[in-house]
């Protein structure tokens, strides 16, 4: 039993992670732009099937670096062209924009690549467990983690230690300053919004190697990122790592106890954190619109 | 005031919905299309008292439509209930649901109000989607069809006439939208169109801004919800897509196509978008691309919508 209880906490860790990594990519683009990117699943599919497409010339770890790249290229255009005419409007345009854009993704990745599910292999050096008691520890599970790690680490630092990053922060805060002290804010928006479709690239080839790859599987990772973003604070970063890893445990837990409420078990937590702490776990008074 | 600048409107809408059945064979559409644009007018209007009337942006309406739908079929698969206590029936635990909820997010404004319905809504799809026993799950509910209405000197057989279901729909369509007319146009309402046009000054003229908020709320779910149970009475069915976010955001397209500040415009939006949908299924295994295409180009040209262009050139 306790292996089983903690198998499903590890398995919910991972699952948390990816909607962390996804979350953050959504919060990015939210904090600074306004925008609730419904596409972001559909990048995150467009990731997982640009790798699977990549594997065969360039391997596992050549497409885990290219896919995301292409995908955040792309989003680099989509902004571009669509999304920003959009900022100064009521953001029930981009909301519709980006659910419209999200239902031409998923029928295009299924148009070109099929609706059944595709084979999608991680190198056999990470599949083999690497205990015979805890059969749950792959090498790719772990690998999984680290880099998410990596990427989180990644965000933070750029964030914090770049000028772009430190420009990206100001301009969460008031981004009319930002402008008038002389930062091009077209470019800033614009790489920021590539900067999150990134993240959800990234996301998307790890969720394929774990979770197997189909046209749906954005939409099915999308909502949980909302809820981690809710519960962990609107604005806060650090708030969304933690409500992402913290709805993936929960649901890996009740998954033991209650499985058939392994998905409705998030949105009970986020009932809870609006009429508790409305704000969110880690989100700051006064931000909250 | 509007209301009775927009006569010659009424006039010519009750017109159309009255002859539907009639003329939609000749355009190449059916009676039950009819019915549907019916149905998803009335649930894109009952969105729209809160998106066009208050200001305040639902993408999760489609929690309490399939809320509307789900009560009304179960009642009766397991009640053995007549259609109308069937949709009293759907409505009420809809409108519940939508007290509570709307309880929990009315503090939220904006794209966070917007981002907390969404995922709100998920909640009830899942619950339809795992509780196989109740729900049917993936299936959907069936084994269960509307029943014939006894008006008391005669029973009309709304379950094997198609238009005699359809003119019943009418009817409670009308009586709902009537209401909401009413409402919209009642010192209430007025107070959500100052929330929607100024919040701030709104508060400071001393309106209770969340109490106004949460009623809107409850009252477009209560809408929707008898839109939902109609929904299921004319499919005879019901499964979890009526539950599912991809409505909530096609009901919002419905009515941003349609016009979301005047009083039709979303009926409009929603007899163009279900006769699209309906035309393009039948005619192309992508019509996702092809919806998805709408709702870009609709925000890109078009974001006033038919009715909203159309008044354009004439003063406010």
């Amino acid at each position: 039993m306790s292996q089983l209880v903690l198998f499903n906490v590890f398995n919910g860790l991972i699952v948390g992670a990816f909607y962390a990594l996804m979350a953050l990519g959504l919060s990015l683009i939210l904090n600074l732009s306004g925008v609730i990117n419904f596409a972001h699943g559909g990048f995150l599919a467009l990731g997982a099937y640009f790798a699977y497409a990549l594997i065969p010339f360039v391997g596992f770890w050549g497409a885990l670096v290219v896919a995301p790249v292409l995908v955040a290229v792309l989003g680099l255009g989509v902004e571009r062209v669509l999304i920003r005419p959009l900022y100064g409007a009521d953001p029930l345009y981009s909301l519709l924009l980006t659910f419209g854009l999200a239902y031409i993704l998923e029928d295009m990745t299924r148009f070109v690549w099929g609706a059944q599910s595709v084979p999608f292999q991680a190198p056999a050096i990470l599949m083999t467990p690497l205990s015979g008691d805890y059969f749950f520890l792959t090498g790719y599970r772990l690998f999984m983690i680290a880099i998410v790690a990596a990427a989180v680490g990644g965000l933070f630092a750029v964030l914090n230690y770049t000028r772009l990053g430190t420009r990206i922060r100001a301009g969460v805060r008031d981004l009319e300053t930002v402008s008038t002290l002389g930062v091009n804010v077209r470019i800033l928006r614009n790489l920021n919004f590539g900067f999150g479709i990134y993240l959800a690239g990234l996301a998307g080839v790890l969720a394929a190697g774990l979770l197997g790859l189909s046209p749906t599987i954005g939409a099915n990772l999308i909502m949980p990122s909302f809820v981690a973003i809710i519960v962990g604070g609107l604005g806060s970063l650090l708030g969304t790592l933690l409500g992402g890893l913290l709805i993936g445990v929960a649901s890996g837990l009740a998954a033991v106890y209650v499985p058939s409420a392994s998905e409705a078990v998030i949105y009970v937590m986020m009932g809870l954190v609006l009429l508790v702490r409305p704000r969110g776990l880690l989100g700051e008074e006064g931000r909250v619109h | 005031m509007s209301l009775v600048r927009a006569r010659g409107l009424d006039v010519l809408i009750a017109a159309a919905l009255l002859s539907m059945p009639f003329w939609m064979a000749a355009i190449g559409g059916y009676t039950e299309l009819a019915t549907r644009v019916l149905v998803m007018g009335l649930a894109a209007m009952s969105l729209n008292f809160l998106l066009g009337f208050t200001g305040v942006l639902s993408f999760g309406h489609a929690a309490y439509f399939g809320l509307g739908a789900y009560g009304a079929a179960m009642a009766i698969k397991y009640l053995e209930a007549g259609t109308i206590p069937a949709i009293a029936f759907g409505v009420a635990a809809a409108t519940v649901a939508a007290a509570i909820i709307g309880a929990l997010i009315v503090r939220r404004r904006g794209v966070y109000f917007a981002m907390v319905t969404i995922a709100f809504g998920q909640v009830f799809y899942f619950l339809a989607f795992r509780w196989n026993s109740v729900t049917g799950g993936d299936d959907g509910l069936t084994g269960w069809h509307r029943q014939p209405l006894d008006l008391g000197f005669a029973t009309l057989d709304i379950f094997r006439n198609d238009k005699a279901f359809y003119y019943f729909v009418l009817v409670v369509f009308a009586l709902c939208v009537a209401a909401m007319a009413q409402l919209i146009a009642s010192p209430f309402g007025r107070t959500l169109l100052a929330i929607r046009e100024n919040e701030r000054r709104a508060r400071f003229l001393g309106v209770p801004i969340e109490n106004r908020i949460w009623l809107s709320f409850v009252i477009s779910c209560f809408f929707v919800s008898a839109a939902g149970a109609l929904y299921a009475l004319l499919n005879n069915f019901t499964d979890p897509r009526a539950l599912r976010f991809d409505l909530s955001g096609n009901l919002v397209i419905m009515a941003v196509m349609g016009g979301m500040r005047s009083f039709w415009g979303p009926l409009i939006g929603a007899g163009i978008f279900v006769a699209l949908q309906d035309y393009v299924s039948s005619h192309t295994q992508n019509w996702m691309s092809v919806i998805g295409l709408v709702f870009v180009l609709v925000v890109r040209f078009f974001p006033r919508g038919v009715l909203g262009a159309l008044r354009r050139g004439r003063p406010a």
